[in-house]
Formats: C-alpha cells, sequence, structure tokens
C-alpha cells in the first residue's frame, strides 16, 4: 500500500526538515508510533503504538538524504510490516514557508499482523496520515499537537465523531488518560 | 461549575459538568463575568449545524478574569488577574492564515480538521461552543472557560468599561463590522441590510460609522425595526411591504449600492409558497440552507455593487441565483468573522462613543435561566434583541 499527502508549515525548509531528520520526533505527530530511537548516524529502531498491533518493533535505515531537501528511508531485517519512505522539502512561492511532500509504502502481512494494521488504517488510510501532517503542522508552527475537549489526547485522538461531549474532562478522565 | 449544554435538538439545559483544565502549555482559564446568546447558538439548538452532541457546552461570547495560565504563555501577554474579552474563533498565530489576519481560518486550531475538510473542502479554525465540526471545545456559556492560545486571541480591557460595553467584541460586533467593511463603503452609498437581529444592528451602525450615505434595515419584527429607527437607520418591514419596491423607491430606481445579508441558513419569507419550499427541502435535508434572504439581497443588489454575507450557511443551497450575480457584475464576499482583526480598533471606536453596542440589550438573565433566554430569543417574545448571562 502506498500512501502520500502533502501540507505546507509557516517555516524555513531547513527548520522543517532539521525537525524531520531527528527521528525520535516523528512519535509526537505520527499517530502509529510510540517510539523511535536512534542507533546510529543513519540507522533507528521504531516501536509501533498500540492501534498499529502491540508489541511491534523493527530498525530502519536511512538510505538517501539531501540536507534541507530531502529524506528517505526504509525497515531493514525481517521487519513485521516491512515499509519504507520519502520526505521532500520544498520551499513554497511566499518564500517563508515549507512543503512538505510525504510518501510511505507498506507491505502488509496477512494473519493477524495484517489485520491490525489493516484496521488502523480503516477504509481511509489517507486520512490517518494527513492527520499525522496536521499534526507536523501543529507542532512545528505552535509548538504541540492541539487539544480540544472534544478530542484531548492529541495525536491519539482516533474519533472525530462521535467523539466524547465538549465538556471539560473529569479528573477521572484526566488520570486515565487517553484509552490505549 | 455549571455550564448551558445541548441537549438535542430545541433542547438547552444548564447542568453541572467538570471545571476545565489547562490542557495545551499555552491555554488559560479564565472566570466567566458575562456572556451571551448568540443568533448562530440557535442555529445549532435548532438541529441545522451537524456534529453537536448531547452535553456539549454552548457558548462563544464571553469575557471574564483570567485565573490560571499554561506555562508557554508570556506575561507581557497574559498574566493571572487581567480582564478579557475572548474572540470566537480560536487561532494560533503562526500559520499562513493567521499571517493573513484570516483568524477564522486558522490551519492549526481544529482538532477535527478531517469533518471540516470533507464538509467544506479545507479545514476552518476551532470555535468555542459551536460543534465539533469547528474542533469540539467547550463554550463560554458557564462559570469557566478553557482558552486556548490565550496569547494570541483574548483582548485585555485595561480601562474601566463595563462587562457589556466591551462583550460583543467577542463576536456580534466584529461581525457586524467585517459585514460594512467587505462593502468597500463610499460616501455616496446606499447600504442595505437584511436582518435587524444583533448583528443586523451593529453592521448598520458600522455602515454608518464608516460613512454611508443611507443605512436601509430589512425585517418582519416591528420592535427590531423600530429599534434600528431608532439609530438613525430606515426600516422596511418585509411583511408589510414589497421589499424589491420600496428599495428602489428609496434609491431612486437604483437598487441599495452595498447589501449585507445578515440573517443566514433560517431565513423567513413573505410569500408563502417560497418560505415552504425551502423549508420543506430544509427539513429532509435535501438542501441545508432557507436562503432566501441572500437571494433578495442579489436581485436587489445595483449593478456592479457588493452583497456582503455575515449570515451564518453551513452546507448547500438551491436556487442561488447565479444569473444575476454573473450578468450583473456584482461582487459576492462573506467569511466568518476574523475577530481577531477588528477587536483593538473597535475598542477604541467604543472608547470614543462612536459605537454604543450596549443599545441593544434587551434582557439580562442568570446563566441559570439560559433556557429561558434561548427560548425568547428564538420565539422573538417580550421584544427580546439580545440576551446577557450572568454565571
Amino acid at each position: 500500500m502506498e500512501l502520500t499527502a502533502t501540507t505546507t508549515i509557516r517555516k524555513p525548509t531547513s527548520e522543517v526538515y532539521a525537525f524531520w531528520r531527528d527521528l525520535e520526533n516523528l512519535p509526537t505527530f505520527m499517530a502509529h508510533l510510540e517510539e523511535v530511537r536512534t542507533t546510529g548516524d543513519r540507522t533507528s529502531r521504531w516501536v509501533a503504538d498500540a492501534p498499529f498491533g502491540k508489541d511491534i518493533a523493527w530498525n530502519a535505515e536511512i538510505v538517501d538524504e539531501t540536507p534541507g531537501e530531502k529524506i528517505a528511508w526504509r525497515s531493514t531485517g525481517d521487519a513485521d510490516v516491512p515499509n519504507a519512505g520519502t520526505v521532500r522539502f520544498v520551499r513554497a512561492p511566499d518564500g517563508v514557508s515549507t512543503e512538505v511532500h510525504i510518501s510511505l509504502v507498506y507491505d502488509i502481512p496477512g494473519g493477524t499482523i495484517g489485520k491490525a494494521v489493516a484496521k488502523y488504517f480503516g477504509e481511509e488510510p489517507h486520512q490517518q496520515l494527513d492527520d499525522d501532517l496536521r499534526r507536523l503542522k501543529q507542532v512545528i508552527e505552535t509548538g504541540e499537537v492541539v487539544r480540544s475537549d472534544g478530542a484531548p489526547w492529541g495525536k491519539r485522538a482516533r474519533e472525530e465523531f462521535p467523539q466524547r461531549p465538549a465538556q471539560p474532562l473529569s479528573d477521572a478522565e484526566l488520570a486515565k488518560g487517553a484509552d490505549r | 461549575m455549571r455550564a448551558n449544554t445541548w441537549a438535542g435538538r430545541n433542547k438547552v439545559e444548564v447542568r453541572d459538568v467538570p471545571d476545565p483544565r489547562i490542557l495545551n502549555r499555552r491555554d488559560a482559564i479564565v472566570k466567566i463575568t458575562s456572556t451571551a446568546i448568540c443568533g448562530s447558538d440557535l442555529h445549532l439548538v435548532d438541529g441545522y449545524v451537524p456534529t453537536m452532541q448531547d452535553g456539549d457546552v454552548m457558548g462563544h461570547e464571553f469575557m471574564g478574569e483570567v485565573i490560571e495560565v499554561g506555562p508557554d504563555v508570556p506575561p507581557e501577554r497574559l498574566r493571572v488577574g487581567d480582564r478579557v474579552v475572548v474572540p470566537f474563533p480560536i487561532a494560533c498565530g503562526a500559520c499562513g492564515a493567521c499571517a493573513a489576519e484570516l483568524y477564522s481560518c486558522c490551519e492549526n486550531t481544529n482538532p477535527n480538521a478531517g469533518i471540516a475538510e470533507k464538509m467544506f473542502g479545507h479545514p476552518v479554525a476551532g470555535i468555542f461552543g459551536y460543534s465539533h465540526l469547528t474542533g469540539g471545545f467547550a463554550g463560554g456559556q458557564a462559570q469557566y472557560a478553557r482558552v486556548p492560545f490565550a496569547d494570541v486571541g483574548p483582548l485585555k480591557i485595561e480601562s474601566d468599561l463595563a462587562d457589556e460595553q466591551v462583550l460583543f467584541l467577542s463576536d456580534i460586533l466584529p461581525t457586524g463590522y467585517m459585514g460594512a467593511e467587505m462593502c468597500d463603503i463610499q460616501p455616496s452609498d446606499v447600504v442595505a441590510v437584511w436582518g435587524a437581529g444583533p448583528v443586523g444592528q451593529f453592521a448598520m451602525d458600522s455602515a454608518r460609522v464608516l460613512g454611508a450615505a443611507k443605512v436601509i434595515a430589512i425585517d418582519k419584527e416591528p420592535y427590531r425595526l423600530q429599534m434600528a429607527e431608532r439609530a438613525g437607520h430606515i426600516p422596511v418591514n418585509f411583511e408589510e411591504v414589497d421589499v424589491r419596491s420600496r428599495l428602489l423607491e428609496l434609491t431612486g430606481g437604483r437598487g441599495p449600492d452595498k447589501c449585507i445579508d445578515a440573517v443566514g441558513l433560517e431565513a423567513t419569507h413573505g410569500s408563502a409558497h417560497v418560505a415552504a419550499y425551502d423549508r420543506v427541502k430544509q427539513a429532509v435535508r435535501s438542501e441545508t440552507e432557507r436562503p432566501h434572504a441572500l437571494r433578495q439581497a442579489i436581485m436587489s443588489c445595483r449593478s456592479g455593487g457588493v452583497v456582503s454575507v455575515i449570515g451564518v450557511y453551513g452546507g448547500l443551497m438551491d436556487k442561488f441565483p447565479a444569473g444575476a450575480w454573473m450578468n450583473r457584475s456584482l461582487t459576492l464576499r462573506t467569511g466568518q468573522c476574523h475577530v481577531q482583526r477588528y477587536m483593538k480598533p473597535l475598542l477604541k471606536r467604543i472608547e470614543g462613543g462612536e459605537l454604543d453596542p450596549t443599545r441593544i440589550i434587551t434582557h439580562r438573565l442568570p446563566l441559570e435561566e439560559a433556557e429561558h433566554g434561548f427560548e425568547i430569543f428564538k420565539n422573538k417574545e417580550d421584544h427580546c434583541e439580545k440576551v446577557v448571562l450572568k454565571p
């Protein structure tokens, strides 16, 4: 499965590139990621979040990069869900913003993991990636993922509607946190 | 705390809900001292804006005292104890839309952007108490509210102006003003305003302040027309006269140079069959609007004129008079108000005595009586024009 999405962020390409190049930042906006740990100059260890299937982890390496312009990576070894991605950073016509163009390819297997991944992407798989980029834009432009009463858990807000009512959270809800 | 909530179509209910907390680092918590019921709240209660849920806290016109600020709100922008008016669109101040001062189109503040994108093509900003389509943010008809991006939106009131003089900077005064500003008013202009509700009244006052030669108010409620007349505007009752004929008479046959639709999607019509056509289509959801005021504004406007739309529309309309619009070189301008753009200049006009927002207030009620307030406002009982609620 191949997914593409794009957004425009009102920051210079160097800044947006640098944020992405620090791969440990990816889980702040990519819903399916729990953690990315840098293990070398171009290698990293990725851990998936619950909706993508529990306890899935894989190694990845950067296979191509041009500072300020492009990063391409792919999973290595025997990843449960082999995947690869490319992100390009292009100066927008306004001269101050950066267009982010991302392309992800997943080789979805059969079995339980394949089902979990298929369920995660649902009927509109591109929507998940669109939402990831919306959160990337929020994080870079405003400092963090924006929360509302209806969608209080930031990147873990899976449901847009219906969702919890637009009224403040109780102490119990705040203590419990997002359903994981 | 106590808060007025949506409880299903045609029903609001003041209930106990949890107190708001800081969720984002640039939030503030405001203890609300005054809040109001807006005409657009009626669209939510009447069930014409989708994605409301039982228990949603309503209200997007409010002001009060800052009682808590998040760690990333710079103290030079906002501190505990500040008295603030809160603009209804939530805006981040950093995206492309905010940079262009299009605050109600902020690209970052709607966590439910996906729904808005499906309905409108591109997402719109988060709005307090105004459905999940605009983010699912609890509103301000309550004792307290969480205000995101508190370093961007809220206007500090540092003078001794009373709440009622500044409260409407949150929405309806800037909305009415933007309606007039979009008309690019010239000294020779006759401006006609459809709807003499609160926003219409402020659009009329703003048209006068911006230099219009003559301002016409179109409505069917005698008390609302009288209110407009007392403020110096010319009343036209569409239940008593043919609007087109009267407008031609008032403009020497030219038609108004600029027309403002301050009615929106629940227009009523003097002619029963036209009203029935749209009412039935709206009831079966095959169109979401009853756009009579807009159609009439387009048909009435002078060739080359501007039709400015500040009444709320939610989706799709039928029988849009595209021929009149195109062949007579009309300009159609519109937008949810970019309130942040207008708060400071309008505060100055209030301080200078050019605008008196208090003139439309007819009812002051405790928050506990919100349901009664909605009822009289909706049914236009007891000469209700604007209800201010006190938490």
